[in-house]
């Protein structure tokens, strides 16, 4: 039973880091960015080249997946996203839905299409008993990173400086602007966060999810349904999203398999139709 | 996505005449269909003597095409006109495909139940049901809300079709689907002639069906939700109705649609509910230029051909192309291909003057 | 104002017309007899696509393109693994190119969808991949080159039987073969006096498969058998090891699918000493496999063949051999009957054609994985000879 609630949390923990970057670009930013699981495909595959063809060690693949994914994000920001802030949001999902063909494409002409495999380092693999919940070390890591990193983030977009430039470029861009503010290069450092995040996700989750040139499309999905239960407005809706649907998953599939399938998308559906602006908003400001 | 252009051309005259006017077929929708009758009669070239090198040999794609352009057709009506986002179209799409799958597997044989017309008349029904049934959950929320509210209800669809393996024949598919003769006298042939023809009448009169729609007061009402919905209730229109009512006949219109490709071809299959098919219709209303009901059209015949020319070339990576031509596009063009074409127009006149 | 719709018009013309400009071409050179080859080159199925590809290319490299006096030509197209594709393009390559086979079909219902076609115009369709064993009673002119799953299954239970299992849990993919492995699973087990507590089916697009192992961990069985489409199988066996399965006492078996040729040396260690029964391994020891697996990796970037680039391969020989004995005669009942009792050579060991039924015969390995020269391979110690698939009638 703790097992479960266990793994929930562990899954719940890895899809908020995949998808927070989204939220963050969709939120704050207003724009739709559907090619979000390419980012994450790009640390992943970085880190089955660099641990697969080089030998690199796992730890530094996760910082240099962050850091890549980063860099992508801010070039391909600044030399194409920055056209479409004023489009409408249809054009938003025709162009990033571009993006993905061309990233699924490319990959599989680089990589190919079979599934990539890695192997984590051996003092990650295991498992331990603890309160009589069998516990997988590695599952742990990946909660312990991503605490952290929820952490740091309500610190830096709630109480610093940075954060509070971003959030008035967010509900007033020409007003901010007025009072000074670089809210182009606000903007580009966030959505360059959100990328890397993503391609941290990526690479933390290439040996649980599976990484193949379909991966950007195959979460999509997963990173809507959590952005959509957990609302936009703020960083802790999603994660408690996340959670949430992390552990009804793992639950639904271990009690009643047989319908295992329904249940993510059931919660998704019930919590629109009552909370149509998603779980855990606040009052909207615009 | 606002400004449509079509509006901005409508010659000066007072409102009702420029409605009339609005409503007006002009002579490219002649054309646009005319060809498509001409790429059907071009089967019987061969058969009158003639050298003509123009081969019924694409029959099956067109077909494909007039039906996707006809799912896009459905989702146009809902996004385009009445503002409602949906990406579970896909859902009406495969229940009206079983329904006209399961129809005519069990009623082959029998000769009023079997019959093609009377099983796209269910799956439209169907579909328009189970559209009605759904239709309130659309009702609130922002578009990522309603977005996400139809792609829930489509992929709980798509693990039914899956689950209730007795009935609709899980992953495998739906097998044994026998199309008898359309009212009993024309019989479904292998070129996909005849498949051509009653696809091109059906998609035809619902396409004549929508334009009377959206060129009447009922389908500027549609328009004025879109525009803005709280003025919209303020004028007087009933606004949650009209979306109940436009969200039911876009979901019949798919499912006509999903139930000609189950007639077709012959066999339903959970690809049919899939969520990419929800995807790439919506894909072909936004690359075709929503708004205008033969964006969805267009965009399913340019985006179909182009795929297929591609991947003919390089079956591999053919995909890559297609993105580099959808982000291409939305860099320098709005509104899609027409958004393309009235670009191109614009610059051209400029030049004239 | 004009001009925009004169251009409108135009595009939407030019759009309707294209389709046309491909059959310009179409004039149909003499002496050359076409093959189809439908594979899944794009989506999550496209690995398996590559290899069938691979195989029937190499097959044809190594044996010429030229048959009873004619050409071989192989056009290939991909489906992207949506039977209503793979229904259209089966239908256009019938119609338009004149086919003389259709071959490919990476999943159970593309392969289903063209049945009522390939019935119709007569044309053999070789199937490279799909597993599900009603496949070939749904048209006559279905064969065979790759492998049905209770076929593959119900060796594997002998084994178990053999090997003290007396209890197991299955989990597999819930579509057409997964149900059809399950079924000879138990139904295989349960003749030896084994028992299967509980079947578990997982979604065919599933990521996570974390809490259905959990499930099986937990209903502590003898063994634990394991199907999903190869493609898949990396990122199970991942989180099998990473359950601790085989730490907790429970024996991890299955199809040859899990330790798929394509994605085995990716596994690590953890999955030495695993279990399975499958038709080929790329280690299986002959000159004939040795030569096929060198000129494929050296012809597809150091990529090893699994049992879909065998298929492929074995499929195009089949059709080679048909036309042989036919003497380029395209005629499609002809060719289905040529096919019918067939027996080939081939890199998996000998494989026929059983007449009855058009479904393949072929030996069935037990191996275990094992490290051989740095790598993982499947390694064959044991073998059931001649297995037919035990549910045709």
């Amino acid at each position: 039973m703790l097992t479960i609630l266990f793994d929930g949390i562990a899954y719940g923990m890895l899809l908020f880091v995949l998808s927070v970057g989204l939220c963050v670009t969709l939120g704050l930013m207003n724009f739709i960015n559907l090619a979000h699981g390419a980012f994450a495909m790009a640390g992943g595959y970085l880190t089955v080249v660099m641990m697969n063809w080089y030998g690199i060690s796992f730890y530094w693949c996760l910082p240099a997946a962050f850091i890549v994914s980063a860099v992508l994000g801010v070039v391909l920001e600044r030399t194409l996203y920055s056209r479409l802030y004023d489009k409408t949001h249809l054009d938003q999902v025709l162009f990033s839905i571009g993006l993905i063909f061309i990233a699924t494409a490319a990959v599989d002409y680089v990589m190919g299409a079979s599934q990539q495999i890695i192997n984590l380092p051996a003092e990650l693999n295991g498992r331990f008993e603890f309160l009589g919940a069998s516990i997988g070390v590695y599952r742990l890591f990946v909660i312990i990173i991503c605490g952290l990193l929820t952490v740091l983030l309500q610190y830096v977009i709630g109480r610093t400086r940075f954060g509070s430039r971003l959030r008035a470029s967010v509900d007033d861009r020409r007003v901010a602007r007025g009072l000074g503010i670089d809210v182009t290069g606000i903007f580009a450092l966030t959505f360059a966060v959100g990328s890397g995040l993503a391609g941290l996700g990526g690479a933390l989750g290439a040996s649980i999810l599976s990484m193949d040139p379909t991966f950007p499309l195959k979460y999509m999905i997963y990173f809507l349904i959590v952005i959509s239960v957990g609302g936009t407005t703020t960083i802790t809706g999603p994660f408690f999203a996340s959670i949430l649907l992390g552990i009804a998953d793992v639950a639904g599939k271990y009690f009643v398999p047989s319908i295992g399938g329904f249940i993510i998308y059931s919660i998704m559906v019930l919590v629109l139709i009552f909370k149509p602006e998603g779980l855990f908003t606040r009052s909207t400001r615009r | 996505m606002s400004a449509v252009t079509s509006e901005n051309l409508r010659p000066i005259g007072t409102p009702s005449e420029q409605l009339v006017a609005a409503a007006r077929w002009r002579w490219f929708e002649f054309l646009f269909w005319g060809i498509a009758i001409l790429c059907g009669l071009s089967m019987f070239a061969p058969m009158l003597g003639f050298n003509v090198p123009i081969i019924p040999s694409k029959m099956m794609l067109m077909s494909e095409i007039l039906i996707l352009g006809l799912l896009a057709l459905s989702i146009d009506l809902c996004l385009g006109y009445a503002g409602l986002v949906t990406l579970g179209q896909g859902a009406f799409f495969g229940i009206g495909a079983y329904t006209a799958g399961l129809l005519a597997k069990h009623g082959a044989g029998v000769a009023p139940l079997s019959d093609p017309i009377l099983g796209l008349l269910a799956a439209g029904l169907v579909a328009g049901f189970v559209g009605f049934a759904t239709s309130f959950l659309v009702l609130r929320g922002s578009d990522l809300t309603r977005l996400m509210v139809t792609l829930g209800v489509a992929l709980i669809v798509e693990e039914l079709v899956n689950k209730l393996k007795d009935i609709t024949g899980g992953s495998d598919g739906l097998q044994g689907v026998m199309s008898s003769p359309i009212l009993g006298i024309w019989e479904f042939d292998l070129f996909g002639k005849t498949a051509f023809w009653y696809t091109l009448i059906v998609v035809f009169i619902c396409f004549w069906f929508c334009r009377r729609l959206v060129n009447s007061s009922y389908g500027y009402s549609l328009r004025a939700i879109k525009g803005n919905a709280l003025r919209a209730r303020a004028i007087g229109v009933p606004v949650n109705a009209r979306l109940i009512q436009v969200y039911t006949l876009a979901a019949a219109i798919a499912g006509i649609a999903g139930g000609l490709l189950a007639q077709t071809t012959q066999f339903a299959s959970p690809d049919m509910v899939a969520f990419h098919r929800s995807a790439d219709s919506l894909l072909m209303v936004i690359f075709g230029g929503a708004g205008y009901l033969y964006g969805g059209l267009i965009g399913s015949v340019v985006f179909r051909i182009m795929q297929d020319f591609l991947s003919n070339i390089t079956p591999q990576y053919w995909l890559f192309w297609v993105g580099v031509v959808l982000v291409l596009l939305v860099l320098f063009v709005r509104n899609g291909i027409i958004g393309l074409l009235s670009a191109a127009v614009s610059r051209s006149k400029g030049a004239g003057k | 104002m004009m001009k925009r719709r004169l251009l409108l018009a135009g595009v939407a013309a030019g759009a309707f017309a294209v389709p046309f400009a491909g059959m310009l071409t179409s004039a149909v050179a003499q002496e050359v007899v076409k093959i189809g080859l439908i594979a899944t080159l794009t989506g999550p199925q496209a690995s398996s696509g590559r290899q069938k590809v691979a195989g029937a290319r190499l097959f044809m490299a190594q044996n010429g393109d030229t048959i009873a006096g004619k050409k071989i030509e192989l056009i290939i197209k991909d489906d992207t693994g949506v039977a209503d594709q793979t229904r259209r393009i089966a239908q256009e390559l019938i119609v338009n190119d004149k086919v003389a086979f259709l071959a490919g079909f990476s999943l159970t219902p593309l392969a289903l969808a063209v049945a009522p076609v390939i019935t119709q115009a007569k044309v053999p369709a070789i199937i490279m991949t799909a597993g599900t064993s009603v496949i070939t009673e749904r048209s006559p002119y279905f064969v065979r080159a790759s492998f049905t799953l209770p076929q593959q299954t119900i060796p594997i239970t002998e084994w178990a039987a053999k090997n003290g299992i007396k209890t197991a849990v299955s989990l597999v993919s819930d579509y057409g073969p997964g149900i059809d492995a399950q079924d000879a699973f138990k139904m295989g087990l349960e003749a030896r006096g084994g028992k299967v507590v509980e079947q578990i089916k997982a979604p065919l697009a599933n990521p996570e498969f974390a809490a259905f192992l959990q499930r099986a961990k937990d209903l502590k069985p003898d063994a634990l058998f394991l199907f999903v489409p190869a493609p898949t199988a990396g990122s199970l066996m991942r989180q099998v090891v990473d359950r601790g399965i085989s730490q907790a006492g429970i024996k991890v078996i299955g199809t040859g699918d899990i330790t798929d040729d394509d994605q085995l040396n990716g596994m690590g260690d953890a999955v030495i000493g695993l279990t399975t029964s499958h038709f080929y391994s790329a280690a299986h020891d002959s000159p004939m496999n040795k030569k096929f697996v060198a000129d494929f990796k050296a012809a597809n970037n150091n990529l090893r063949p699994n049992f879909i680039g065998v298929s492929g391969y074995d499929g195009m020989h089949l059709m080679y051999e048909a036309l042989k004995k036919t003497n380029g005669n395209t005629d499609g009942t002809a060719l289905v009957e040529a096919m019918k009792g067939m027996k080939l050579e081939s890199p998996r060991g000998t494989f026929s054609i059983d007449p009855a039924t058009r479904d393949i015969v072929q030996d069935v390995y037990i191996r275990k994985v094992e490290r051989k020269d740095g790598e993982l391979y499947n390694i064959e110690f044991d073998v059931v000879k001649d297995v037919k698939d035990p549910t045709h009638k």
